[in-house]
């Protein structure tokens, strides 16, 4: 090896905080450099990618919608990597969620109390725990990876959905399509403002948000859950029960993933299709990361992930560029990032081939 | 000129400096060996030993300075170069291969141009013979004692023309028995001319052995010495530059009421290679202090998890362990601490204290019963107050409470520990090596608080591998050896040849002499 990491004497805190910042820069100037080889003129395509899709009211709106599920994804998520558990499966907690809000939807077209949507939330959600749920068992039952149950609960929860909508929840007077029947009016999320698509969702998303934050900063259980994450021999011998933390931050995280699924189905979409989710399950990933596991900071990376989203489709629509365009960016955004802390935490040596390498050795304690 | 009458020195080194990101490890050391000398290398930790060390074997490189070869300047690159010019190094933690035979060991060890293990066999022998070290080349390594296993180590550096063999620390793992048989392994190779440098902070050891001695402190040569000529105060003074309660004395006291209350406890330890424990009985009164002897890796670190928690044994064997009279030993760790334990555990960094963690995080984490925590909120304010009169009580060094519990140094951290537990009025305190690697004032304000502890009528239970801690500061004493718990006496009646046979092994419990019937049952 020629290069090697040499880890750095004292951390800089602030720029540890810099870092997403810095992470971002890099990806717009590596962006504008890839424009530029494409051909596009590049300011003028970041225009397009970032700024156009919000520079009106309705944009700005959209953008919320587009961040909620993100966002209640993420901060589950944050909850569960603190205690360095690593739940990839948001995804299929989302998607069973809006299954499972879908199901009783359907069955509640005709009622017109509010009562139902209460029902269709109830069943969403409790349908986003279970599923982490099962992925607790694993772990806590029979030692499991959780991120391997969790990958492939994903791909279960997506069959499951695919089987549900070609089969039993298909719409009977939707000509075949692999859809449902649209939800009642009193299962649906109320608009916001006359003209957009914004729903209450929001208010939920804001919920989470305050609560996920109580619970990471001030509450013991957030302090149970980041010294289990640190430290696990620590932690036992304090006697914070692992098992049970393990259970809890994976049903908090399956929980909010399952909201913002059966959010997506009961808000802008008004039905069940295969399309639920753009992969908001996977970028919530790399928010929560992105976020520094802080709600805040989650706060914003998830409205920066929306502003990716819309971006590429607009890109798309004006520029005929690909759609890929969102999964470039959010990689190289996560990349950059994970870079940076790695630069800020270690120093780069560069090892010239004719300085000899030095044999490992055991180290004597006590030096 | 060289001098004929006086050929160079063996090893010479001349302003070695080594510097790590954050830290001067060496600052310009001058240090010399000359043939047939042991020479102690005196420091606490983290004065600079093992860097230098490291230096010389080869496996870091110095920044500056120079280093002669019996006169002839060398660079040492790589460890392999440095067993090539006669170098050899038993470091404090082995390196062998646990399911290998020790010819196998040795063999591994030397590279094929040495052949292969049976033909090492009869050599390992005529070795270990000539220097007097007991040693089977043909078991293997996990069925050996630890003072066993270093003599593996050391074998497998005389099979080789050694000049200068390099120990670091090597009666930290050993009884005072195999101390001795050591010892005079080492000035056997001393007469036949091979230069040791005996790295260690136990002073006593060092007048033993050594005939020069260069001490070191943060980095730094603070003087050159013949140990045997210097008092221990002196000796200290140079290692740490304040001696203050080196030499107290507290008086002894018999204890109350029994607290803390094991009867016949055993436990097999899932690890094939750890140590299990068998029927232990142990009692500790209030207002007394229990010491516990032994070398390391012999029962110490299971019978801590037993005690605070950590491994549980089932339902029905919940009376053989007992708080004040309450079964306890199948209730976890805060459970037990509700009843008044408090514990401080062997390593500060990963299990006493989340590294990364502040202090005041630190102080939470043990302290979350002393109403730190209100409706499952934590109460900053509480917490910080906390953590303000640990580090005021205890005297913590420490720019505030923000500090991560990395960042202080090793003596810091164990009063900032110690004071937390303490502050929790623990009806039982339970300390596993209290002073280890704690700089000399550092260690005289832990043994005042314990005794202050003690007084103040708490029971206390010390585990320790240094045997002269456990003489000043416990009531009584005893010693685990194999899992085994030898009759505990009180420290006035007994003396350390005693505590060192125990060390060892050889003590009758009622167990043994009813060998033939075991009544308890193992968990």
């Amino acid at each position: 090896m020629l290069l090697s990491l040499e880890p750095r004497g004292q951390q800089s805190r602030a720029m540890l905080l810099l870092s997403p910042l810095l992470a971002g820069a890099l990806t717009l100037i590596s962006g504008a450099l890839l424009f530029a080889a494409l051909g596009n003129p590049p300011l003028e395509t970041l225009y397009t990618l970032l700024i156009m899709p919000i520079s009106d009211m309705y944009g700005v709106t959209e953008l919320a919608i587009k961040a909620l599920p993100i966002l209640l994804c993420a901060l589950g998520l944050a909850l569960a990597f603190r205690a360095r558990i690593w739940n990839i499966g948001a995804e299929g907690q989302l998607l069973v969620g809006a299954l499972a809000g879908s199901a009783v939807a359907i069955q509640l077209i005709d009622v017109e109390s509010r009562w139902a949507l209460v029902l269709v939330f109830a069943a969403g959600v409790a349908a986003g725990t279970a599923w982490a749920g099962l992925a607790a068992w694993l772990r806590t039952r029979f030692n499991a990876n959780e991120i391997l149950t969790t990958i492939m609960l994903n791909y279960i929860a997506l069959n499951l959905l695919q089987y549900f909508i070609y089969g039993p929840l298909k719409d009977p007077a939707g000509y075949g399509f692999p859809q449902s029947a649209m939800f009642g009016d009193a299962s649906r999320l109320p608009i916001l403002f006359e003209g957009t698509r914004l729903h209450v969702g929001v208010f939920f998303a804001l919920l989470a948000l305050v609560a996920i934050w109580v619970l990471v900063q001030r509450s013991f259980f957030g302090f149970q859950v980041k010294v289990l994450g640190l430290d696990r021999r620590a932690a036992r011998f304090v006697g914070f029960r692992e098992k049970r933390l393990v259970w809890l931050a994976l049903m908090v995280s399956g929980a909010l993933a399952g909201l913002a699924g059966v959010c997506e189905v009961s808000g802008p979409i008004g039905q069940l299709i295969p399309q639920v989710s753009p992969g908001y399950g996977y970028a919530a990933i790399t928010v929560a990361f992105l976020g520094r596991l802080n709600p805040v900071g989650i706060l914003f990376a998830s409205l920066l992930m929306a502003l990716l989203y819309l971006g590429g489709e607009m890109a798309q629509m004006t520029l005929n560029l690909p759609l890929a365009l969102t999964g470039l960016f959010q990689g190289m955004l996560l990349f950059f990032l994970l870079a940076c802390d790695v630069l800020i935490l270690y120093r780069l040596r560069v090892k010239l081939p004719w300085q000899r390498q030095f044999v490992a050795t055991p180290v004597a304690k006590g030096a | 000129m060289p001098d004929i009458s006086s050929p160079p020195p063996r090893l010479e080194l001349r302003g070695i400096t080594k510097r790590y990101p954050g830290c001067l490890a060496n600052d310009r050391i001058d240090l010399s060996v000359a043939r047939g000398e042991i020479r102690a290398l005196l420091g606490e930790n983290g004065a600079g030993k093992s860097t230098l060390m490291k230096i010389i074997f080869g496996a870091a490189a110095a920044d500056a300075g120079e280093l002669r070869w019996e006169g002839q300047p060398v660079t040492v690159r790589d460890p392999s170069q440095a067993r090539e010019l006669g170098i050899g190094m038993v470091f404090q933690h082995f390196s062998l291969f646990e399911t290998l035979t020790v010819a196998e060991n040795v063999a591994l060890a030397l590279g094929p141009a040495a052949g292969d293990p049976r033909q090492l066999v009869p050599r390992i022998r005529e070795v270990s013979k000539r220097y007097g070290m007991a040693l089977d080349p043909e078991r293997r390594v996990h069925a050996l004692s630890v003072g066993e296993r270093q003599r593996v180590e050391i074998v497998r550096c005389l099979m080789q023309d050694i000049k200068l063999l390099i120990l670091d620390e090597p009666t930290s793992v050993l009884t005072p028995p195999e101390v001795d048989e050591l010892f005079v392994t080492l000035r056997k190779l001393a007469a036949e001319g091979v230069s040791i440098l005996f790295i260690s902070h136990k002073l006593g050891e060092v007048r033993a052995l050594c005939h020069s001695a260069t001490v070191l402190r943060a980095g730094r040569v603070t003087g050159h010495c013949d140990p045997r000529e210097q008092s221990d105060l002196a000796l200290a003074q140079l290692m740490v530059g304040d001696a203050e309660g080196l030499e107290a004395r507290y008086p002894k006291r018999s204890g109350d009421k029994v607290f803390l209350d094991l009867s016949q406890l055993s436990w097999r330890n899932p690890d094939p290679f750890a140590t299990s424990l068998h029927d232990i009985d142990l009692t500790v009164r209030a207002g007394e202090i229990v010491g516990i002897a032994g070398v390391a890796g012999n029962g110490q670190d299971e019978l801590m998890a037993l005690l605070s928690g950590e491994e549980c044994l089932p339902l029905q064997a919940a009376r053989i362990i007992t708080l004040g009279g309450q079964a306890v030993a199948n209730l976890p760790p805060d459970a037990r601490r509700r009843l008044g334990l408090a514990m401080v555990p062997a390593e500060r960094l990963g299990h006493a204290a989340v590294p990364s963690l502040s202090l005041a995080d630190n102080a939470l984490l043990s302290g979350f019963q002393q109403g730190l925590v209100r409706h499952g909120m934590i109460q900053r304010g509480k917490v910080s107050a906390f953590a303000r009169r640990i580090i005021e009580r205890f005297e913590v060094k420490t720019p505030d409470m923000h500090t991560s519990a990395r960042s202080l140094s090793g003596g810091n951290l164990q009063k900032f520990i110690l004071g937390r537990e303490i502050l929790q009025n623990p009806k039982l305190l339970i300390a596993a090596h209290p002073t280890w690697g704690v700089d000399v004032g550092a260690a005289a304000a832990i043994h005042r608080a314990l005794i202050e502890l003690r007084d103040a009528g708490a029971a206390i239970l010390v585990i320790s591998e240094d045997l002269d801690e456990l003489f000043q500061i416990s009531d009584r004493i005893g010693a685990l050896c194999g899992g085994r718990l030898s009759p505990l006496k009180a420290t006035a009646k007994t003396q350390t040849s005693e505590v060192g046979r125990w060390m060892t092994g050889q003590f009758d419990t009622a167990a043994n002499a009813a060998d033939a019937a075991p009544t308890s049952t193992t968990y």
